[in-house]
C-alpha cells in the first residue's frame, strides 16, 4: 500500500467521526494559535521597545545611583546617595562633547482643573529635556531655562491629560492644581499614539526645580546625558566616571543606549520565550488529547484492524493508517491554530494598544512542533492497533 | 470414485496441532489433524462447537500458524512464516466469507470490495474494474455505491463473497456463511458458492450445520481436535434446486 492510498484512508476514517475529530483538533488548534499569538505579542513588545529607545538616538547616556552590575535582575542594596541637581550642573560644565544634560524627576501626582481631575506621572526634566524626552509640541511652548531657575509653577500636557481636563479647549494658559498648587499650562503634546507607551500621553511635564519642592525632595532620579555625536559616546562616559567618581565612589552606573538596548532585550527575549514555552505545554495537552481519542479508536475498529488483516494488510499498514490519521488531525489543527493565532495577532495590534509581530519562525516552529506531536502521541495507538492478532480481532464485537 | 481423484492438492496440513494456554491451563485445540484441500473442490469442514474446527479454519486460512506439523500451501511449507508473510499469503491466495459479513461500515459495497487489492498493491483504474467485475459476478453490479448500511444480510454476504473472489484466490474459505441470513438468503449464498465452485474455484465451507456441509461434494468430520471421518458426499444438496422449490421471493423495495 503507498501513502496517498494511506492518507485517502486515514481522511475517510476522520470524515466518518467529524465532531470527534473536531473536538480532538481543538486541543492542537488552541495550542498552536497560543504559541503563535503569545509570541507575537512578545516579539511586538519587544520591538516598539527597543524602537522607542532607537527612536531617542543612540547617543544618550543615563546616570543612576548605585551600583548595578549590567546582569538581569537580582536585588539591588538602596542608593546610599541619590543624584542631585549639583551632579547634572557639574557634568554640564566639566564634561566635554555633550549637547544636553538633563537632571530627571518623576512622581505621581494628581492634577486637577474645575471639577475635573486626573491621576497623572509628573516628569521633570530642565530646558534641555526636549533633547531627550520623545514627545513633541502641539501648541503652545516648553519651559524656559529662567522657569527652571526660578520654579516656575507651569506645565506641558500629555494629550489625554489635556483632553481629560480641557475638552474641546485651548488649554495654553489654563489654571491647573497640582497637589493642591496652582500652576499655568504653557502647553501641550501631541498624542503618541497607542502602544505600551500610551501612558506617556498621561504625563505632565514640569520643571525639575518645581518637581523637588512639589514632592519636598532634594534630590533626583537619574541623570540623561546626551553626547554631541555617537562617537563620542564611550568618551563621555569615560568623563563623567571621572567627574562622579570623587563624589560618588562606585555608588553610580552609567548606561549607554546600547547597554539599555541590550538589557532591556534579553529581558523581554526571555519573556517572549516563557510565553512560547507556556503556549507550548497546552500544545504538548492537546497532543495528549490526540493519543487519548487515537487509543479510543484503536480499540473501537478493532475489528476493522482485524478485517484489513485477514484480506492481506501487514503490520506497516495498519501502524501507517494509525499514524498517519494522527498526523492529520495534529497538521489540520495546526493549520487552522497559524491561521486563528495570526488573525488573532493582527486584531490585537488593530483593536488594542499591544503591538504583535508574527514571525515566520514562530510560524513554522508551531507547524513543526503540532507535526511531531502528531507523530510522537500516534505512534503508540498505531502500534497497538498494528500488533493486534486478526483472530482476537475478528471475533471483537 | 473420489471427487478428488487426481485433482493437485492446493493445501494441505501433516500432523497439525494447536495447543495454547487458558487460563494457566494448556488447551489442546488441534492434534494432528491431515488434511488435503484439493484445487476445485467443494469441502466442508464441519465439527460442533468446541471441536477445533475454528483452529484449523484459522490455520487452513494462514490466519493462525500450528505449534506443530507443516502446513503446505502450493507444496511450500507456511507453517513457520511471520505474520507478515502470512498476510502477504493470505492477501493473494484465501478468500474469506465470515458469519458475521464483516465489511467495513460507512465504505460502500465497491471500497469493500478493493479492500485485498489495496493491499494487493493493485491501484487506479485497474482495482475499480476489478472490483466492479466481482461484483456484477455475484449479481450487485448495480449496487456498487451502496454503505453496508443499505443492504440486506443476503446482499452483505453477497458483497463479502465478492471481496473473497476479487484476488482470484487458491481457497474461498466460508465460515459458516449462512449463519446471520434467513433461509432463503441462505440457500441464496449456499447456491452462489456451488455456483463459484462450479466455475472452478476452490470452496472450503467452515459449519457446525450438517445440511449445509451436504452442498460440499466431501466433508471432513472434527471432534475433539482430531478428523474423525472423511465422507463422500452421495446426494450433494444442490441449492439452485432449492431455490426453485421454495416459495417466490417477495419482492420488496
Amino acid at each position: 500500500m503507498n501513502l496517498p492510498e494511506a492518507f485517502r484512508i486515514a481522511m475517510r476514517a476522520l470524515a466518518a467521526n467529524k465532531a470527534r475529530s473536531a473536538l480532538t483538533m481543538l486541543g492542537v488548534i488552541i495550542g498552536v494559535a497560543a504559541v503563535i499569538l503569545l509570541v507575537a505579542i512578545g516579539t511586538g513588545v519587544q520591538g516598539e521597545i527597543t524602537g522607542q529607545i532607537e527612536g531617542l538616538g543612540s547617543n544618550l547616556l543615563f546616570i543612576v545611583p548605585g551600583q548595578y552590575s549590567g546582569g538581569m535582575g537580582g536585588d539591588q542594596a538602596p542608593p546610599a546617595r541619590r543624584l542631585t541637581l549639583e551632579d547634572a550642573d557639574l557634568i554640564s560644565r566639566k564634561v566635554e562633547g555633550v549637547s544636553a544634560v538633563v537632571p530627571v524627576l518623576q512622581g505621581g501626582a494628581t492634577i486637577k482643573a474645575g471639577n475635573r481631575s486626573m491621576r497623572v506621572v509628573v516628569a521633570a526634566g530642565n530646558e534641555q529635556g526636549t533633547e531627550v524626552f520623545t514627545s513633541t509640541l502641539a501648541g503652545g511652548r516648553h519651559y524656559r531655562r529662567s522657569e527652571v531657575q526660578v520654579a516656575a509653577r507651569v506645565v506641558g500636557l500629555g494629550s489625554r491629560v489635556a483632553e481629560t481636563l480641557f475638552p474641546g479647549k485651548d488649554p495654553v494658559g489654563q489654571r491647573v492644581s497640582i497637589n493642591g498648587q496652582r500652576f499655568t499650562v504653557i502647553g501641550y503634546y501631541e498624542s503618541l499614539g497607542g502602544g505600551l507607551s500610551g501612558d506617556q500621553d498621561s504625563q505632565v511635564y514640569i520643571p525639575v526645580t518645581t518637581a523637588q519642592r512639589l514632592f519636598g525632595v532634594n534630590f533626583i532620579n537619574t541623570i540623561v546625558v546626551k553626547a554631541a555625536t555617537a562617537d563620542d559616546v564611550e568618551r563621555v562616559k569615560s568623563e563623567i566616571r571621572r567627574v562622579l567618581t570623587p563624589r560618588y565612589g562606585e555608588e553610580f552606573t552609567v548606561f549607554t543606549q546600547e547597554q539599555t538596548l541590550g538589557l532591556l532585550s534579553d529581558l523581554l527575549g526571555t519573556l517572549t520565550y516563557m510565553l512560547a514555552g507556556i503556549a507550548g505545554i497546552s500544545l504538548l495537552v492537546g497532543g495528549i488529547g490526540i493519543m487519548n481519542i487515537m487509543l479510543v479508536s484503536v480499540t473501537e475498529r478493532t475489528r476493522e484492524i482485524g478485517i484489513r488483516k485477514a484480506v492481506g494488510a501487514r503490520t506497516y499498514d495498519i501502524l501507517s493508517q494509525f499514524v498517519i490519521e494522527a498526523v492529520a488531525l495534529s497538521v489540520l489543527g495546526g493549520t487552522v491554530g497559524i491561521v486563528l493565532g495570526w488573525s488573532g495577532a493582527a486584531a490585537m495590534a488593530r483593536f488594542t494598544p499591544v503591538p504583535t509581530d508574527v514571525t515566520p519562525w514562530a510560524v513554522a516552529l508551531a507547524f513543526f512542533f503540532s507535526a511531531g506531536v502528531g507523530v510522537f502521541f500516534g505512534v503508540y495507538p498505531a502500534w497497538k492497533a498494528s500488533r493486534l492478532d486478526p483472530i482476537v480481532a475478528l471475533r471483537y464485537e | 470414485m473420489s471427487p478428488v481423484a487426481g485433482r493437485e492438492v492446493v493445501l494441505e496440513t501433516i500432523g497439525v496441532s494447536k495447543s495454547y494456554p487458558l487460563e494457566g491451563v494448556v488447551v489442546n485445540a488441534l492434534c494432528g489433524v491431515d488434511l488435503r484441500i484439493h484445487r476445485g473442490e467443494m469441502v466442508s469442514i464441519m465439527g460442533p462447537s468446541g471441536s477445533g474446527k475454528s483452529t484449523l479454519m484459522h490455520i487452513v486460512g494462514l490466519l493462525d500458524t500450528p505449534t506443530e506439523g507443516q502446513v503446505l500451501l502450493d507444496g511450500e511449507d507456511v507453517s513457520r512464516m511471520t505474520p507478515n508473510q502470512l498476510a502477504a499469503l493470505r492477501n493473494k491466495h484465501i478468500g474469506f466469507v465470515f458469519q458475521a459479513f464483516n465489511l467495513l461500515p460507512r465504505t460502500t459495497a465497491q471500497a469493500n470490495v478493493e479492500l485485498p487489492l489495496v493491499y494487493g498493491g493493485v491501484s487506479g483504474p485497474e482495482r475499480a474494474r476489478r472490483a466492479v467485475e466481482a461484483l456484477e459476478r455475484v449479481g450487485l453490479g448495480y449496487r456498487t455505491g451502496h454503505f453496508p448500511s443499505q443492504l440486506s444480510g443476503g446482499q452483505q454476504q453477497r458483497v463479502a463473497i465478492a471481496r473473497a473472489l476479487v484476488n482470484r484466490p487458491s481457497i474461498v474459505l466460508a465460515d459458516e456463511p449462512t449463519g446471520n441470513l434467513d433461509s432463503r438468503s441462505g440457500v441464496e449464498v449456499m447456491a452462489m458458492l456451488q455456483d463459484l465452485n462450479a466455475q472452478g474455484i476452490t470452496v472450503v465451507v467452515v459449519t457446525h450445520d450438517d445440511r449445509i456441509a451436504r452442498h460440499a461434494e466431501r466433508i471432513v468430520h472434527i471432534l475433539d481436535g482430531r478428523v474423525r471421518s472423511e465422507e463422500i458426499v452421495a446426494e450433494r444438496v444442490l441449492a439452485a434446486e432449492e431455490l426453485r422449490s421454495m416459495p417466490p421471493e417477495e419482492v420488496a423495495g
